[in-house]
């Protein structure tokens, strides 16, 4: 069960005011570039321990504001607050500790592993890159912590299936012993039986570790399984904040009311539901 | 009911490898049926198959008829099969970028259609197309449009268009919303379910989803290893599945359960050609003993059963 959070407990990661445009190429001589304006002003606050989801469609700025979390990317305008750290101007070399401290996972297992390294070298690197002594033995409990045997360290990704690979991507995130985990869609290229030990792994190594866990994903109700609460993204905005349980069961704004009906779930459509009520708007559940 | 598409043991093989055996399956006139495994179940191929689009080198045996037409498409040559191809079966690729021509104008791809099967004049084709467009909720200018110019889902939607062109007996759907948001999927799925029953056509629609062939279907397949392991209706196998693969398919999907852990699978789906012989599914199952090493026997009637050695829902399995 979502255990209720200490409101007075710290806070992992406070977005405020964020803003981002991406100025596209000019069109015409006399007028401005065209700007996306892909985050208008997002805030959030993630407590330490908590397991956030943050749900949208396609194009709602999702993967963007997860790029300014993990200062891949650099804000229009906004804060940007991971464990007290102002990290929004600062320059990469004084990153270093959000570097260690929040690590990602990547929707596609295929494109975010490299081929030609193995497997043991992909889940070392990120402790050589910030140079911590690489030792087989903390490769060994990594691969293990996952659920690979040792001798996966010897192969390289194109052996493994998604879901192994996926694990691998979870050891490599997990190497430098972030505090933060930060998991993009990380089974959406899953299969259905593979997904759900995905998600159990996910899920135990979060209590185990202790982690503050972010999790996006387009699939309300894998974050209604593995989150405590949820913001639903539309448009490069927050529409609606809360507790998972509660937006599930009675969404407030009307996107999110048309997003919660509009998922085929196996209950409702035994229960006689048709496509027809997918579209339903605002229906009460 | 008279049925639209009879399929006989199929198999599709490549070399000596077999990716899809003995598959049975019917579908009537009007009737809506899911085919639903995970990646590798040989679920398109089943597909492609029956429309005679499997790549060369990879060879389908068995029968498959459709109704209306006086022969076999397994073998047939290609004059006949692009006689029958987008007239009488018609199909929704997964991926809406590549189904369409990227040179050609959305209206004039729709008539295409039509005036190669010569099922209307060039007027009278114009005037459907701009019909079929309103019937999936696309404003007429898109007959104009170029396939780069529309998004995703509004891309889909003229592939259904161009799929119910020629009124097809059976519409095959593979991954239709597999690419699409929920908002999108909730959408096409139901202009697909009405485009259907309008026609009573006969629709096989291919997913991984549950819950949306629960949504879609009457009737669902259960597929894994290349094999049917478990057919039935949709409320019968999401219910009280037989088959132990069903069932665990079932619990792993199972969002809704309150508890933090899911039911899993253990393993992983083994790449094609290295299923274990006998029943495809024994290296997973926890159920498994020396007996499963015999394929088992299909129990029950051609349209519910299953084929288990020790099947859920009994209490001595």
């Amino acid at each position: 069960m979502p255990d209720i959070h200490d409101p007075e407990a710290p806070t992992a990661i406070r977005v405020v005011d964020l803003v981002r445009d991406y100025p596209r190429p000019r069109t015409s001589l006399l007028q401005p570039a065209p700007v996306v304006r892909a985050l208008r002003g997002v805030s959030l606050e993630v407590k330490q321990g908590e397991r956030f989801g943050i749900v949208g469609e396609s194009g709602c700025g999702k993967s963007t504001l997860l790029r300014l979390i993990a200062a891949l990317d650099r804000a229009t305008s906004g804060h940007v607050i991971v464990e007290d750290t102002d990290i929004t101007r600062l320059p990469e070399c004084r990153l270093r500790s959000l570097r260690e401290n929040l690590q990602l996972v990547f929707q596609d297992p295929m494109s975010s592993l490299d081929p030609r390294m193995r497997v043991r070298d992909i889940i070392a690197e990120p402790l050589v890159v910030q140079g911590h002594p690489a030792s087989g033995q903390r490769v060994r409990e990594l691969l293990e912590a996952v659920g690979l045997s040792a001798d996966a360290g010897d192969r390289y990704p194109h052996q493994f299936s998604g879901g192994q690979r996926q694990r691998i991507s979870i050891a490599r995130a997990l190497a430098p012993r972030p505090r933060i985990l930060i998991a993009d869609e990380p089974v959406s290229a899953l299969d259905v039986s593979v997904r759900a030990q995905v998600l159990n792994l996910i899920s135990d190594l979060v209590d185990e570790l202790n982690l503050t866990l972010v999790f996006v994903s387009h699939d309300l109700s894998v974050v209604k399984h593995v989150c405590d609460r949820v913001a639903v993204m539309n448009a490069g905005q927050i529409v609606e904040t809360g507790y998972t349980g509660d937006v599930y069961a009675a969404p407030q704004h009307p996107y999110t009311q048309r997003l919660v009906s509009a998922i085929p779930t196996l209950q409702r459509a035994l229960s006689g539901a048709t496509t027809a009520d997918l579209l339903a708007k605002g229906e009460s559940a | 009911m008279n049925d639209v598409l009879t399929v006989r043991g199929l198999s599709v093989t490549v070399r000596d490898t077999a990716l899809v055996s003995d598959v049975d399956l019917t579908v009537g006139a009007g009737e809506r049926v899911g085919l639903i495994g995970e990646s590798g179940s040989g679920k398109s191929l089943t597909a492609l198959s029956i429309l005679g689009l499997l790549p060369e080198d990879v060879r389908a045996g068995g029968s498959v008829r459709l109704d209306g037409v006086d022969h076999e498409l397994v073998g047939a040559d290609e004059r006949r099969m692009s006689r029958v191809r987008g007239r009488d079966i018609a199909m929704v690729f997964q991926e809406p970028m590549t189904a369409l021509n990227p040179t050609m104008r959305i209206g004039d791809q729709i008539t295409e259609s039509m005036l190669i099967h010569r099922s209307r004049t060039k007027a009278a084709a114009r005037t459907a197309a701009a019909d079929l467009l309103e019937l999936v909720q696309l404003p007429t200018g898109t007959l104009r449009a170029y396939p780069h110019q529309l998004s995703g889902g509004q891309r889909q939607r003229v592939v259904l268009a161009l799929a119910l062109a020629n009124d097809p007996a059976l519409l095959i759907c593979d991954e239709p919303t597999t690419a699409l948001d929920v908002t999108v999927q909730a959408l096409v799925l139901d202009l697909i379910v009405r485009g259907v029953v309008d026609r009573s056509s006969a629709l096989l629609f291919i997913t991984h989803d549950l819950a949306v062939v629960a949504t879609v279907c009457e009737r669902v397949l259960v597929m894994y290893g290349g094999r049917v392991v478990e057919a039935g209706p949709v409320n019968e196998v999401f219910t009280r599945p037989r088959h132990r693969y069903t069932e665990g398919l079932l619990a792993a999907s199972d969002l809704e359960s309150t508890s933090r852990r899911l039911t899993t699978i253990p393993g992983n789906v083994p790449p094609a050609g290295r299923f274990p012989s006998g029943c495809v599914f024994r290296t997973r199952c926890a159920h498994a003993t020396a007996l499963c090493e015999e394929t088992p026997a299909w129990t029950g009637s051609e349209t519910e059963g299953f084929a288990c050695h020790h099947p859920a829902g009994v209490a001595d399995a």
